[in-house]
């Protein structure tokens, strides 16, 4: 076999089964942000005494798919001041950036189907979280050059916040995701779960998790860090004058990170197919509840958005850069002390 | 005139907190944004307050002024109102119109000298002060409690008399005692 050129992949598969992992990855992503878009509609509406959408469909579930048809279906125009293929091709990296990341998200270890050992995961990396946060750095490029495309003073404020945020909040949580990485030894994502099987590092990285969860929220430009389209200030921030289909997709790429998020969060911190105790399950349960856990923390995401006000622009810096990083690095030091000291 | 400003005798200083430590100022964050979550998870118990408009209605109190309504004498059947244009005096929007005609033997309309020919109300205009029930010396025109009045067309809010002296419409619930 020989040594694939990028990175390490822990497990080779034929490329049949890639094509139709990825297949299977694309239409689960495809189908989960619906859901969650009419989740967090609803959730938000019984957290303000109202009901939400409930007027498409049964309990208004049909709500997201008649929002995609009209967003779909409507003209797409640009003002005259933008960068056209600039402006229709920002999106499309939102988009991409948002799914790749999905791929590496484990929902399950190598299972065997119909006689082929197959993982239920888009690929098993031996740089993880690297590749992860490679695309969460690319991601941002989808706001920037979309703001910064479209000519309009609301989305170039818009993009200037988002790149100013993400590259604060990266760093922190980087930093939170040593910790984990020095104590299990591994940067394979399916080598980190499998190393949550005594325990999920939500306990011994409890300061590392929190961390990791608020500059998640900053990473998805999610509220109470939703400066980058804060509509009281900014009209709509990069995405003002996105409509139609590009909007659509910044939209669907802005809750198919708030799932990338909660996946790794579920991956790195919540011990992802394992559940305490370790009692025999079959294999074909563990999707499910990587499902379970992702929804518990995506409902948080929701929760939070309901609760907290938006921050304003200083205290989003300073809380970035005085209280995070610091307390980031502080916990990857004393992991490292911990792990040198036990060995 | 020298030293300090002094803002009067009856100015109190404003009570400030003392400046949290890094200890307190953590648990003060922690602890109010727990708070804060449980705020809005208790409203989700609470469950919405929601009343789905045209399905459920707020049921109106006996004295909300609605839509007008003219009334007849049970018995006989005639129509209470005499065509005397008080209530089109008192209208301070000047939103009805009244034209009276004269009561024959062979037909009689009001008990009264007189009837209403003609009697309109432009509910475009119209303001439900209630004036023109206070007006009316014969009760014959009320206010109802009818408040869905939409229309498509100006000229469907002008309503007649014929209108008006039909059976009210029951489209609004009245509220019920301790409601």
């Amino acid at each position: 076999m020989t040594t694939p050129p990028v990175a390490l992949v822990g497990y080779f598969e034929p490329w049949w089964i890639q094509i139709i992992k990825g297949i299977i990855i694309f239409a689960v992503a495809l189908q989960l942000v619906p859901i969650v878009l009419i989740a967090e509609r609803k959730i938000l509406g019984r957290m303000q005494h109202r009901y939400g959408p409930n007027r498409v469909g049964p309990f208004g579930f049909a709500q997201p798919l008649a929002d995609i048809v009209k967003l779909l279906t409507k003209e797409q125009f640009r003002p005259t001041t933008s960068v056209g293929f600039l402006f229709a091709f920002a999106p499309v990296i939102s988009i991409l950036t948002a799914v790749a990341a999905f791929a590496v998200i484990p929902f399950g270890d190598r299972q065997s189907i119909f006689g082929t050992k197959v993982g239920l995961y888009g690929v098993d990396l031996s740089i993880g979280p690297l590749y992860l946060f490679a695309f969460g750095a690319v991601a941002f490029y989808g706001l920037m050059l979309g703001g910064w495309s479209s000519g309009s003073k609301y989305s170039f404020l818009g993009a200037m916040r988002a790149a100013a945020q993400l590259i604060s909040y990266e760093v922190s949580q980087g930093l939170a995701l040593v910790g984990v990485v020095m104590t299990s030894q591994t940067l394979s994502l399916v080598g980190i779960v499998n190393a949550q099987k005594g325990m999920w590092y939500i306990v011994p990285q409890a300061c590392g998790f929190l961390i990791f969860l608020v500059a998640g929220f900053a990473e998805t430009n999610r509220a109470p860090f939703d400066l980058t389209e804060a509509d009281a200030e900014l009209v709509g921030g990069y995405n003002t004058e996105y409509g139609g289909g590009r909007f659509a997709s910044y939209y669907f790429a802005e809750y198919l990170n708030v799932l990338v998020v909660s996946g790794i969060t579920t991956t790195i911190f919540l011990g992802g197919w394992h559940i305490p105790g370790n009692p025999y399950i079959p294999g074909w349960i563990d999707p499910f509840i990587v499902l379970a856990k992702m929804s518990l923390i995506t409902f948080f995401f929701i929760w939070v958005r309901a609760t907290l006000p938006r921050l304003r622009y200083d205290q989003l810096m300073s809380f970035g850069w005085k209280v995070l990083l610091p307390l980031a690095t502080l916990n990857a030091l004393v992991t490292a002390i911990v792990v040198t000291a036990s060995h | 005139m020298t030293g300090e400003w002094n803002p009067g005798d009856d100015v109190v200083a404003v009570q400030r907190v003392p400046t949290p430590s890094v200890a307190g100022s953590a648990y003060r964050t922690f602890g109010e944004t727990l708070r804060g979550l449980k705020t809005t998870f208790a409203r989700w118990i609470d469950g919405p307050q929601t009343i789905q408009y045209p399905e459920e209605k707020v049921p109106v109190y006996p004295r909300f002024r609605g839509r007008h309504r003219l009334h007849r004498f049970q018995d006989t059947g005639l129509e209470k109102c005499v065509g005397c244009s008080l209530c089109a005096a008192a209208c301070p929007a000047d939103c009805i119109r009244v034209v009276a005609a004269e009561n024959t033997p062979e037909h009689r309309v009001s008990a009264g000298e007189r009837y209403a020919a003609v009697y309109e109300i432009n509910m475009s205009r119209c303001i439900f002060c209630g004036y023109c029930e206070v007006a009316c010396p014969f009760d014959a025109i009320t206010m109802g409690h009818d408040y869905e009045l939409s229309d498509y067309n100006r000229s469907d809010l002008i309503f007649t008399k014929e209108m008006m002296l039909a059976d009210a419409l029951e489209r609004t619930p009245l509220r019920r005692e301790g409601e």
